[in-house]
């Protein structure tokens, strides 16, 4: 199986600070991943870097079946290229409704004239209603996303995620703030895009991480320290020592 | 959703039925149609002040709807100015020229009366040749291109450098004054081309339509104002009503989640302050001709700035609020820098309104910004119910030009 993803020998500085070190990743086109590591091990950075918000140093990333370099594109080519990114703090646009959220995110032509003379279609209003209904908005179509509480924004970005169709999706705890059973739905929906498509789970909460029941990556001081199941990485004496033993 | 544009924007009708019951009673009282209770100079005001409700439109749209604040906008609006300008001045020396010439014993030829219409309209800056950018002022219809595209063409240089290399904020407003302050430095020049700071001159007097008085003329520009200012408005409530507004507004309040959206920010920051650029060269090209001169100190740097101003005491972010706020500041502006408003004199000094209406309308700009962030649109809302959220002060985005708590609706 070939990579969907394939970042190799990575390295971003900051300051002088090695935010990432000669880091390589590879994720294939339908997989679920977890990414684990304590505090700037550079997690966020590793997403900066794959959506084009960070341009590295050094290194290459190659994207899709064709290995096109990610590194020339900017980030609004990367995200027409299929990779879509939900924030650590939710971010919506909060002074436009839930229905206006789903329908910017949703996956169409993106060039200003065309977006000019866009209407929706009864189709995508159904779309737009269906993806309401998975993250339990329903109700909510016409409320200004604002005055939507902390639980039901991440909801919506997840919504907003899933309506760019992309082929990879990386997740930036996707479950903090949620009640129990709320983690346990939204493990459902990743675990659910995961069967045809790319998704990496950045999360610090280990019971989260056990029911996704994925490969697991661990980051530590910009590179990977380890990778396989989540049993093998928390048998591991470096895991244990950087991460889990504190 | 799927409900049409205009039952979706009620506002949108009710301003045009605003603006037509305007113009309609405006046409009434002229005196060029009707009883004559307002003054022919009075119609050209109110014709001057509905083009500056045009640009206020363009401005909010740039600033009020896509947080670009441009400091710039003043002039893309003389330019249009100059081009029609151009033309009308052209033709109307031309005709003065063969007016004259036609009693004399040998008939001019063609280039004898290109070179006195330029030894009339250059003579005050000593020379008599016609420059490069006079090549097209003989066409009206090339002229009237040229109030679109001139403004629109440096709009999108201007526009393709600043927002390629993404600034954003302060810089951008410094660089759009930039911008505007060296058009202004180099129309000043008296080689520039455009009779440097006499500017173009006698605009009011437009060429074949002699016979028509004044009083006439300026109700017919006072129609063409009210029309292109309809118009505007319309285009602007449908461009900001769809999809593209949302994109817009979402650049506004927050533009890198825009970006990982996969749209390109650029594009349209570009998109928009070409198109507002090309509104506001039309509004320039109905000013002028109501003012009967253009000059350079049009676009200085503070014209531009009053427009933020106007668009800031209208309420910014809702297109009735620009209208609102051109058209209160600069009636108000012309009553009390017109020497009507009467002086008070507080015994030991006189406050001179002429002097002192930039300071009350400087300290009404501080006022409404930090009491009053809706403006004087915001008036609106105790009529409508439309209220704000209670956000405990947060902005509705992370971006400097974000919509603030006090101007977002619940």
């Amino acid at each position: 199986m070939s990579a969907l993803l394939e970042v190799s020998g990575v390295s971003v500085t900051f300051d002088g600070f090695r935010a990432i070190n000669n880091l390589s990743f590879e994720i294939g086109p339908a997989e679920l991943r977890a990414i684990i590591g304590p505090n700037g091990a550079g997690k966020t950075t590793f997403m900066d870097i794959v959506t084009g918000k960070t341009k590295p140093d050094e290194g290459r990333i190659l994207w899709g079946e064709l290995g096109r370099s990610l590194l020339k594109m900017n980030e609004a080519q990367i995200a027409r290229e299929g990779i879509g990114r939900k924030f650590q703090k939710p971010t919506v646009f909060e002074d436009q409704s839930v229905q206006e959220n789903l329908l910017m995110a949703l996956k169409k032509d993106r060039g200003p004239f065309r977006v000019l003379f866009w209407k929706p279609a009864g189709e995508d209003l159904d779309r737009v209603a269906d993806l309401a209904e998975e993250i339990g908005l329903a109700e909510e179509l016409t409320r200004k996303s604002g005055e939507l509480s902390h639980g039901q924004k991440q909801w919506l970005e997840i919504g907003m995620l899933l309506a760019q169709e992309p082929r990879l999706l990386l997740v930036d705890e996707p479950a903090a703030g949620m009640t129990p059973a709320e983690r346990e739905h939204t493990t459902e929906i990743l675990v659910e895009a995961a069967r045809t498509r790319a998704v990496v789970v950045v999360e610090h909460d280990m019971e989260f991480i056990r029911r996704l029941d994925c490969r697991v990556t661990v980051l530590h001081e910009g590179s990977v320290l380890a990778e396989g199941s989540l049993d093998h990485v928390t048998a591991d004496q470096q895991v244990i020592d950087v991460y889990l033993g504190r | 959703m799927n409900r049409t544009f205009l039952a979706r924007n009620p506002s949108v009708l009710i301003f045009l039925a605003v603006l037509a019951l305007f113009t309609i009673a405006v046409t009434v009282m002229s005196e060029g149609f009707g009883m004559g209770i307002i003054s022919t100079s009075f119609v050209k005001t109110l014709g001057k002040t509905l083009t500056l409700a045009l640009i206020a439109v363009a401005m909010d749209l740039v600033w009020g709807y896509a947080g670009i604040l441009s400091l710039g906008h003043f002039a893309f609006f003389g330019l249009g100015g100059y081009m029609i300008g151009m033309w009308l001045m052209y033709e109307r020396t031309r005709q003065i020229v063969v007016d004259s010439l036609a009693s004399s014993p040998i008939p001019p030829t063609d280039q004898e009366v290109v070179d006195a219409i330029g030894t009339q309209i250059f003579g005050v800056v000593g020379s008599s040749e016609f420059p490069p950018v006079w090549a097209f002022a003989d066409s009206l219809t090339i002229q009237l291109i040229l109030v679109v595209a001139v403004p629109g063409l440096l709009a999108l240089i201007f526009g393709w450098l600043a927002f390629r290399s993404r600034v954003t904020g302060v810089y951008l407003s410094i660089l759009t004054q930039a911008m505007t302050l060296a058009l202004s430095l180099y129309l000043f020049q008296n080689d520039s081309g455009l009779r440097g700071n006499n500017g173009l001159s006698g605009l009011q007097n437009i060429p074949h339509l002699d016979h028509v008085p004044q009083s006439v003329l300026s109700v017919w520009f006072f129609w063409a104002s009210a029309l292109a200012l309809a118009l505007g408005y319309v285009f602007a409530a449908w461009i900001v009503s769809g999809k593209f507004g949302s994109v817009i507004r979402g650049i506004r309040d927050n533009e890198a989640r825009v970006r990982f959206l996969g749209y390109s920010v650029e594009g349209y920051k570009l998109f928009l302050f070409t198109v507002t650029a090309m509104i506001a060269g039309i509004a320039g090209a109905l000013y002028y001709p109501q003012a009967g001169i253009v000059n350079p100190a049009e676009i200085a740097p503070i014209a531009s700035i009053y427009l933020a101003v106007w668009v800031a005491i209208g309420g910014r972010g809702r297109l009735y609020g620009a209208v609102i706020g051109a058209v209160f500041v600069s009636l108000v502006s012309t009553y009390f820098t017109g020497g009507q408003a009467p002086d008070i004199n507080l015994g030991f000094y006189t406050i001179s309104w002429v002097d002192w209406w930039t300071i009350l309308l400087g300290l009404s700009f501080v006022g409404v910004t930090l009491f009053a962030p809706k403006g004087i649109g915001g008036l609106f809302d105790l009529w409508t119910g439309r209220r704000t959220p209670d956000r405990h002060g947060a902005d509705l985005g992370p971006d400097m030009g974000s919509l603030r708590e006090k101007e977002a609706e619940e």
